[in-house]
């Protein structure tokens, strides 16, 4: 076994038992942290497939962003952990069953026979000076810059939409509105009532004028 | 040396195991949405394995534009997630039947 | 001459449009001078055309106006102005002008007044347009113009239900032959390529042998198909069996009407128009006997008919459909000028009839039961006389304008061949005797005999006014003189020259023509020859069975009740009209209101499929739980199923 395929055992160990960590674990905090783990350990695959790039933006975005997110969230909702994990054992079998036909059906379609090495050699590995990035970066802003720019779009209204949906106004809170001070009218503002006149106080005591 | 076959069933395995999450933790909606991260890293294994054993950095590319979109579609998922929150109480999945024919 | 043409046909219309659109501004005399001066106009201009043509002029066949040029075919106003449109003009137009001025008379006390004038101004637009078309568009245009002023002046006191009623049935029944009309129009632009009357006349012999299979498995010539489509046309507007039945009851309308449209002109627009075919129906030896039987059998049993009415009016209106079934008969056995020629006498004497009925009309306060008349000859000399010298024309008094052209026609079914031609024979013989029976019997009970008028209307009898008297002596002139004037031009002399087309085998008038020596020796050869002794026998029989022995009548219909009964209700065809076609369409369109709309549309197809939708929506909603996690479910086994496909493949 060389140093290579005993990285690749090793992470592939920790990546599938970090998934199957994340949706078995009891508390949604520790799944969330086992998914950071499973990220961890993919990109460790990933750069043994020389796509380096790849591998620094998963940890950089998906554990220091989006997981992050995730966490934030878990912990700030207040969730009764209780009902939530009614029916996990009762629906174990289906699920294990179901996944498990599932995987040997996928097993048998990405199995040695087709995608061994007989068939896909190893490539040859890349010289010293190659930069994944700068390859990457090539094609991306070339090639595929029309669908970067749809990419760009997509993030602008996930931006929005989230900002949208959790925006939440305060009846109580104040504010101005100066479309509305703009439009106002005398109309809208000033009343006019007719008072019946008083009596007025007769002259003599009234002399304090001067 | 490492076949691409061991990369896929790697992949395979992560995507099953996802599924399997998503049965059994029905109710759990933090959960669900974690299980779906999984499966798109599973999906994502399988690109950047066949990039590499093809010579074709498209796959790479791929894996890019599905981060972002992943990105964007967990942000909105815990959005939305928040919104519920708010409003019902509870995230369990059982209770929210208002699409209910 | 192109100015003089246009000038007949647009005086009318312009006294049409002064008086139909500023009549309200006009006072009565205004609106009856601007229509008679306009009819009189046009009745100059037709004189003068008539002596252009007759001297020896060009025969002017040009289009004065392109309405529109598609795919080749050209739609356009044209005059064709040879010796048979000037006839007819004349004609039209004279019968025309003595009906607007004895509609002064007979109008008088109308609210519509000016309203009627407008209607018979535009009549006689329409009129001229037909017969001086030269193309098969423009006929058609005066063809549904005249149609249209006929329903027009039926129903023209709509108040009345019945004269509701009968315009509403000209109309119905006029449509019927319009549409073989249009399909034969339709049928001639589709093998002929063009509408000009020029270019299919001269395209017709080519076509000669041509079939086309009508319905599958029957093979037919063209030439025969268009003819006998077009003659179907004819049979609603000339009012032949079996689509005669709305000319009795179009006299609801005034009687100025009944004399100008019901009688002198529109219904003789198909005879026009068959006699203008001619070219095409020589080539037709079918179509020629379809016409004739079809006229030979109205020719008789609608004079028979006559025999049992009541009404003055719908006598006349009788012989009306006989003669027409007579003008038929003679253009079904090829004789198309003894056709014409009967058309110009029978216009006048039958126009001079109807006014003299219209002017007893007047004088016993519109009342139109002969029951009620009688003895009028004391009070209303000029009515008389002029209504007698009508009556003696239509039964074919040898001398007077009826006896020419009728006999004429008699002799030459006697001498054609065509098939059918023997059983014509027959019935236009006793069609003679009919006449004559049904003429009389009107005219003894309305002029002799005892006085039946109730005694108020007797004290008031006197003769009509001049507006009314003039136009009978004016008609009764031509009633008289016109048969010896032309009988000899118009039949023998090939006076029609091109106009009509004659082939030579067909051509009996050629062969009665080496027995004619002149007018006179026709008149004498005619008090000698059966026509006339049948015509005799029955001015006896009436004069017998109504002025002598006036109870015989009475004991004839109780003798032969079922005869008399089937006479009673013109053979059913009214019956059998208004169950089949009236009350049948009735039905259908119930039967189809409530099965196809209630049931099939609005039942079925609009609240059916709300009603589907709903159904499978009740079952298909139970599919749709709301939880988030059957939805997956549904997913992941799709995409389970999905990979075991594509592993198993």
């Amino acid at each position: 076994m060389s140093a290579e395929q005993a990285i690749f055992y090793f992470f592939s160990a920790v990546l599938v038992g970090a998934g199957a960590a994340v949706v078995t674990v009891r508390n949604p905090v520790h799944a969330a942290l086992f998914l950071v783990l499973a990220f961890f350990t993919s990109a460790a695959l990933w750069l043994l497939l020389e796509a380096e790039f790849l591998a620094v933006t998963l940890v950089l975005v998906y554990v220091g962003a989006v997981m992050v997110l995730f966490l934030f969230v878990v912990m700030m909702l207040d969730i009764n952990l209780v009902p939530l994990r009614e029916g996990f054992i009762r629906y174990l079998p289906v699920g294990v069953v179901v996944a498990v036909l599932m995987f040997v059906e996928m097993a048998l379609v990405v199995g040695s026979s087709y995608f061994g090495l007989e068939r896909f050699g190893s490539p040859p590995r890349h010289p010293a000076d190659y930069s994944n990035t700068k390859e990457l970066g090539g094609v991306l802003y070339t090639e595929y810059v029309y669908p970067f720019e749809i990419a760009a779009a997509v993030l602008v209204v996930a931006i929005i939409a989230a900002i949208a949906l959790t925006l939440r106004r305060r009846p109580d809170s104040k504010r101005q509105d100066p479309a509305r001070q703009v439009r106002v009218r005398r109309e809208g503002r000033v009343r006019l009532v007719s008072l019946p006149a008083a009596r007025r106080p007769a002259q003599g005591e009234g002399s304090s004028e001067s | 040396m490492i076949s691409l076959s061991d990369f896929l069933v790697v992949g395979a395995l992560l995507f099953c195991l996802s599924v399997a999450g998503i049965f059994i933790n029905r109710k759990n909606m933090i959960v669900l949405l974690m299980a779906i991260e999984l499966m798109l890293l599973a999906v994502n294994l399988n690109f950047i394995a066949f990039a590499h054993y093809l010579g074709d950095v498209a796959g790479q590319v791929f894996v890019f534009f599905i981060l972002t979109v992943a990105a964007a579609e967990s942000a909105i998922g815990l959005a939305i997630l928040v919104v519920l929150f708010r409003n019902r109480r509870t995230i369990n999945v059982q209770q929210l039947d208002s699409l209910k024919g | 001459m192109k100015s003089v043409y246009v000038g007949i046909v647009l005086a009318p219309l312009l006294g049409t449009i002064v008086t139909g659109l500023l009549g309200r501004w006009l006072s009565r005399e205004a609106v009856h001078r601007i229509c008679i001066g306009g009819v009189a106009l046009s009745l100059i201009l037709s004189l003068v055309a008539f002596f252009h043509v007759v001297g020896g002029g060009e025969t002017f066949n040009e289009p004065i106006y392109r309405w529109m040029f598609s795919d080749g075919i050209s739609f356009e106003i044209g005059f064709l102005v040879d010796r048979l449109t000037a006839l007819m003009i004349v004609v039209v137009n004279f019968v025309s002008l003595m009906v607007h001025i004895y509609t002064i008379g007979y109008m008088h006390d109308d609210p519509g007044y000016k309203r009627f004038f407008s209607y018979i101004s535009l009549f006689t637009f329409s009129m001229l347009m037909l017969v001086m078309s030269n193309n098969f568009l423009q006929l058609f245009f005066g063809w549904e113009a005249v149609g249209l002023v006929s329903y027009l002046l039926i129903g023209f006191w709509y108040q009345r239900e019945s004269a509701i009623y009968a315009n509403m049935k000209a109309f119905l029944v006029n449509r019927v032959g319009d549409f073989g009309f249009l399909l034969g129009i339709a049928a001639i632009l589709m093998y002929f390529n063009s509408l000009d009357y020029a270019d299919v006349f001269r395209a017709a012999p080519l076509l000669q042998d041509v079939t086309v299979e009508v319905i599958p498995g029957l093979e037919w010539s063209v030439i025969t198909l268009i003819c006998i489509l077009l003659f179907i046309g004819a049979m609603g507007k000339s009012a032949q069996v079996p689509l005669h039945v709305w000319l009795p009851d179009s006299m609801e309308g005034p009687t100025p009407i009944s004399a100008l449209i019901h009688a002198a002109t529109m219904v003789t627009a198909g005879v026009f128009m068959v006699a203008r075919m001619s070219p095409l129906y020589e080539l037709s030896e079918t179509a020629l006997s379809v016409v004739l039987v079809i006229g030979a059998l109205t020719a008789f049993f609608m004079g028979l008919v006559g025999i049992v009415q009541h009404d003055i009016k719908r006598v006349v209106a009788y012989s009306t459909l006989s003669q027409l079934g007579y003008m038929m008969v003679g253009l079904g056995a090829s004789a198309y000028a003894a056709g014409i020629f009967h058309l110009m006498t029978h216009a006048f004497f039958k126009a001079l009839m109807f006014l003299a009925a219209g002017s007893v009309i007047i004088a016993l306060h519109h009342e139109q039961d002969m029951r009620k008349m009688g003895g009028l000859k004391r009070y209303m000399p000029v009515t008389y006389w002029t209504m007698l010298i009508g009556c003696l024309a239509l039964i074919g008094f040898p001398g007077l304008s009826g006896f020419f052209s009728k006999d004429a026609i008699i002799e030459a079914v006697g001498e054609s061949e065509i098939p059918g031609a023997g059983l014509a024979y027959l019935l236009v013989l006793l069609g003679v005797f009919v006449t004559a029976l049904y003429t009389f019997r009107m005219f003894f009970l309305t002029f002799h005999g005892e006085e039946r008028m109730d005694p108020h209307a007797r004290e008031h009898l006197h003769e009509s006014p001049a507006v009314v008297t003039v136009p009978l002596v004016l008609l009764a002139v031509p009633a008289v003189l016109v048969g010896w004037l032309t009988v000899e031009p118009l039949l023998f002399g090939g006076w029609f020259g091109e106009a009509i087309r004659v082939a030579a085998e067909h051509d009996v008038l050629a062969r009665m023509g080496e027995g004619f020596h002149g007018a006179l020796s026709m008149v004498l050869h005619g008090l000698l020859a059966p026509p006339f002794w049948l015509a005799m026998a029955g001015v006896a029989t009436a004069w017998y069975a109504y002025l002598k022995r006036p109870e015989l009548p009475e004991l004839a219909k109780e003798r032969a009740g079922v005869l008399y009964r089937v006479l009673v209700n013109k053979y059913g065809f009214d019956d059998f009209n208004q169950a089949v076609f009236g009350d049948g369409s009735v039905r259908l369109g119930r039967g189809l209101w409530q099965v196809g709309d209630v049931t099939v549309i609005d039942g079925v197809m609009v609240n059916g499929t709300a009603r589907g939708v709903g159904r499978l929506a009740v079952v298909m909603r139970l599919l749709q739980s709301g939880y988030l996690y059957h939805y997956a479910f549904a997913m992941i086994i799709g995409l389970l199923v999905l990979l075991s496909w594509a592993v198993a493949a």
